[in-house]
């Protein structure tokens, strides 16, 4: 049995160790707001967080994630993550939306670490999310946007 | 679907006369206190079956299947759902089709809701493409615009009829405004309120549409309806459904187009912890699981012998070459006026090009997949973001072996498509009743592809390749354009060739060469069909996503050959195209076209209608030996009246980055046969430090309303190119872009 810990509350599940955390939230939990877009972490799709990390969660077994604090986008809360969720509503960023779980995981995670953060320091942070449908533009200026209402 | 020839342009529906309406076009019944209004589409079945049907509410939960051919339903809790016959994958049509019906109706925005519609192509047909419920060819506002105006404008009409009934007061004296209705006399009452009363008013014989200088929400910023759910993981999309006891399954599909399974060891699968059984499909190996990664697990240790005896075995390369001997040959005629041929012979300066465009994957972020469980009936549900309701209907069923009222469509939200969830034969509705029917059917069945599936897994926007010639005559003009195009049609063998082929031509093929509104006195343009068994399909924007990029840098050719400047050029060749003259003086306004650049860097531009909309793009790149930054784009774009602002100007942005994104990096090849692509580190999608900065103009306009899902990706490519070749003197042709050729510039 693995002990996971995912938004305050404690899971015990009978799973293969090296399943990735992605899997076991989405398919074990049921928690689907995290989602799978390739499973080699090269889209950020899967982005959770992990001791307040933004991780990527196919790439995360869950023998490494027992014994960490593991948020998802059904679990973060606080002025940051609000912040950032009423920038993007704001804004209307979103399209397909799919992506936009792990955006906003990543986007959470920068803005925690960086209030104020640059064109650059936006682009370090956010080049490993892929968006399809290209709403590049609208993600950067709704992380402006919270930047200044945190400040 | 995706062609014009099957987009007829509706009547120019824009004046506010009292529109006459066959009684038995609007429909309306009543039940449980909510007034449901719909339009009959054509025919008297569907008005039989709302009949039929009356009196039961469409009950907002998941499982019960909304009533045939509401396209309105105003609720007691005040709230107006729109149901939605269209797939929302991000384009907002879930957006867009309840703003006009809000619009009639003078409802809040606030208290607006969009449904998926269930699959029903009686009721919920696609009017511009035939019998069938479908979404694509950038055309769910373009079709729904008039329909859900006359269902808005009679809601709205039975609710004041409601409100003179209660309030015995003349009709003339009652007033609409933001989902409240009032009378002078201080009376007032909700939508909802008055809801129930309102279900059993006569349906009007006439309703009056606004004139759209009254529109008050129409042409307004109106915040998505979906801005919430997804920004807060609540969103449910297909990959999303989890229905008891749900086994996920995988598919092995054949490692080359056109393979076939020949033998399969499946022991080391079975053995895999929570791997359930292992079935073989005329589509290839499944394998089911308890959860996805048991499944890929098992898949991954499958052991299968495929039979590649009519597969494709060639490289890239060779195809290339074949597609070339195929040009240097007369093909089907597309186009044909004057005698180019005999012009071209006979003209000063010649311009030759050829283009080559690869294959190319649609890559949504959400990877194709659906749900089915039986119920006790013998009736099936699919989950699904189901893009072609009617066809995977009737695939689905007649893989299962019933009759297709036997199959429920649930529509949910779909995380992109680009064209991908919108297929001929229904493949992966197909691919998942087929290993339903293979099992017990005791389980529900989630069958998901992986990004190695998706990539892999074809549906390609086919290689083509385009071999032109073109002459200048001795006004500066184009004495005569001759186009040779190659590429393998995705129509031939559906039940679309019959409309889509025109005189031997794949219509879908030649969009945007063979309609080009430059006027050329001696044009011929030819097509090679190409077949492979690659599977190919349409790619946002279809044809015009490689025609765009042959004719728009061909014009920048021919102008650096009549010394012109870009726009002088093509403004002097469409006269008789006022759209499009209309976009391409915009951008070049707005973005300063012509102005003096520093050294290393240049403007391009590119126009091109498609799906009757109308997009002019102009280019900002810095180059730095072989390094392209694309800066800024500059757009201007005619869609007819503008419905939401806010939502055009994000699909001309998500355009734009789409088409940007293929033409820098991406191509399918080929080796021996196999695809050599497999995920996002060998498909390199667009990333946020490609991204330029985008600025979206909009063309004011009376015209009836066209759709921008796709017109945003043709002109991307082709602007893009011709700012390259002002930079550095030097063509980018071929798509994706070879930087390397840049080299020195």
């Amino acid at each position: 049995m693995i002990s996971l810990k995912i938004n305050g509350s404690t899971h015990a599940l009978d799973a293969d160790p090296d399943m990735p955390l992605l899997w076991a939230i989405r398919d074990l939990l049921n928690m689907t707001g995290t989602k799978f877009g390739c499973g080699i972490a090269q889209c950020g799709a899967c982005t959770v967080h992990l001791d307040g990390q933004p991780v990527r969660s196919c790439q995360t077994a869950i023998s490494d994630a027992a014994g960490h604090e593991i948020t998802t986008i059904e679990g973060v809360n606080g002025k940051v993550a609000q912040a950032v969720q009423a920038a993007w509503q704001e804004l209307d960023v979103v399209q397909c939306g799919y992506c936009q779980s792990g955006q906003i995981m990543s986007a959470i995670g920068l803005l925690s670490q960086t209030p104020k953060p640059s064109d650059n320091d936006i682009e370090s942070a956010m080049d490993g999310n892929v968006c399809r449908c290209a709403t590049y533009g609208r993600i950067r200026a709704a992380i402006h946007d919270a930047a200044n209402r945190l400040a | 679907m995706y062609a014009k020839t099957m987009l007829r342009r509706p009547e120019a529906d824009r004046l506010p006369v009292p529109t006459a309406l066959n009684r038995r076009d609007i429909l309306k019944a009543g039940g449980a206190g909510a007034l449901v209004i719909g339009v009959l589409i054509r025919g008297g079945r569907a008005y039989a079956e709302e009949a039929a049907g009356g009196g039961k509410a469409i009950a907002p939960v998941a499982g019960d299947p909304p009533r045939p051919n509401a396209f309105v339903r105003i609720a007691p809790d005040n709230t107006v759902t729109v149901i939605v016959k269209h797939l929302d994958k991000g384009q907002g049509v879930t957006t867009g089709l309840p703003t006009i019906v809000a619009e009639e109706l003078d409802a809040d925005w606030g208290q607006m809701r969009a449904e998926f519609a269930p699959a029903n192509a009686q009721l919920y047909n696609n009017t511009d493409f035939g019998p069938i419920q479908g979404t694509g060819g950038s055309s769910s506002v373009h079709n729904s615009w008039t329909q859900l105006r006359k269902a808005g404008a009679a809601a709205r009409a039975m609710l004041i009829a409601a409100a003179v009934d209660e309030w015995k007061v003349p009709a003339t004296e009652v007033t609409v405004e933001k989902g409240v209705l009032r009378h002078k006399s201080g009376k007032q009452a909700t939508f909802g309120e008055l809801a129930a009363k309102a279900a059993q008013q006569p349906v009007p014989p006439e309703v009056h549409l606004k004139d759209p200088k009254d529109f008050t929400l129409i042409g307004t910023k109106l915040h998505r309806i979906d801005h919430i759910v997804k920004t807060n993981g609540t969103a449910i999309y297909a990959l999303d459904i989890r229905r008891p006891n749900m086994l996920t399954a995988v598919l092995q599909r054949p490692t080359r187009f056109g393979g076939t399974v020949k033998s399969v060891d499946d022991k080391a699968a079975r053995a895999i912890k929570g791997v359930v059984d292992v079935v073989t499909v005329p589509q290839g190996v499944a394998v089911l699981a308890e959860n996805t990664w048991a499944a890929r697990q098992g898949r991954d240790a499958l052991k299968i012998e495929w039979d590649d005896s009519k597969a494709e075995m060639r490289s890239s390369a060779e195809m290339l070459a074949d597609y070339k001997k195929l040009a240097a040959t007369r093909g089907s005629i597309a186009a044909k006026a004057g005698d180019a041929e005999q012009a071209l012979g006979s003209s000063g300066k010649v311009v030759k090009a050829e283009f080559t465009f690869p294959y190319l994957a649609h890559a949504p972020m959400e990877p194709l997949n659906a749900t089915v469980e039986r119920a006790a009936d013998g009736s099936y549900d699919f989950y699904a973001g189901s893009q072609f309701p009617t066809i995977e209907q009737a695939v689905a069923a007649a893989t299962l072996g019933v009759t297709p009222d036997k199959v429920r469509i649930k529509t949910v939200w779909a995380g992109g498509s680009f064209g991908r969830r919108a297929t001929p034969n229904g493949d992966y509705f197909g691919e998942l009743a087929a290993i339903m029917a293979k099992t017990d059917q005791k389980r529900p069945i989630h069958l998901v592809y992986t990004r190695e599936d998706d990539i892999k897994g074809g549906r390609y926007r086919p290689m083509f390749y385009h071999a032109m010639e073109a002459a200048l005559d001795t006004n500066g003009g184009i004495a005569a354009w001759h186009h040779r195009l190659v590429g393998q049609s995705f129509m031939k063998g559906t039940a679309f060739e019959p409309v889509m082929f025109k005189e031997g031509v794949d219509a879908t093929a030649v969009e945007g060469v063979a309609d080009m509104p430059y006027a050329i006195p001696n044009l011929l343009v030819e097509w090679h069909d190409a077949p492979s068994p690659v599977s190919t399909l349409w790619w946002r924007s279809v044809g015009h996503s490689h025609t765009a990029q042959a004719v728009e840098v061909m014009m920048d050719d021919l102008a650096h050959a009549a010394a012109k400047n870009p726009v002088d050029f093509r403004l002097a060749l469409l006269k008789d195209h006022p759209r499009h003259v209309g976009v391409l003086k915009l951008a070049a306004e707005k973005a300063g076209f012509g102005k003096t650049m520093p050294a290393g860097q240049g403007q391009g531009v590119a126009v091109h209608e498609s799906f009757n909309t109308y997009v002019a793009m102009v280019a900002d790149v810095t180059v730095k030996d072989s390094n392209v930054k694309v800066d800024r784009i500059t757009i201007a774009v005619d869609c007819g009246i503008p419905i939401n602002p806010d939502v055009i100007r994000a699909q001309m942005e998500g355009g734009a980055g789409y088409g940007l994104g293929a033409a820098l990096r991406n191509q399918i090849t080929f080796d021996k046969g196999i695809v050599d692509q497999a995920n996002f580190d060998t498909y390199e999608p667009l990333r946020m430090s490609d991204m330029p900065v985008i600025d979206v103009h909009i063309v004011p306009s009376a015209e009836a309303p066209t759709g921008v899902g796709e017109p945003g990706v043709p002109p991307v490519a082709p602007a893009v190119s011709n700012a390259v070749f002002a930079a550095t003197g030097k063509r980018l042709r071929s798509l994706p872009f070879d930087f390397d050729s840049l080299k020195g510039a």
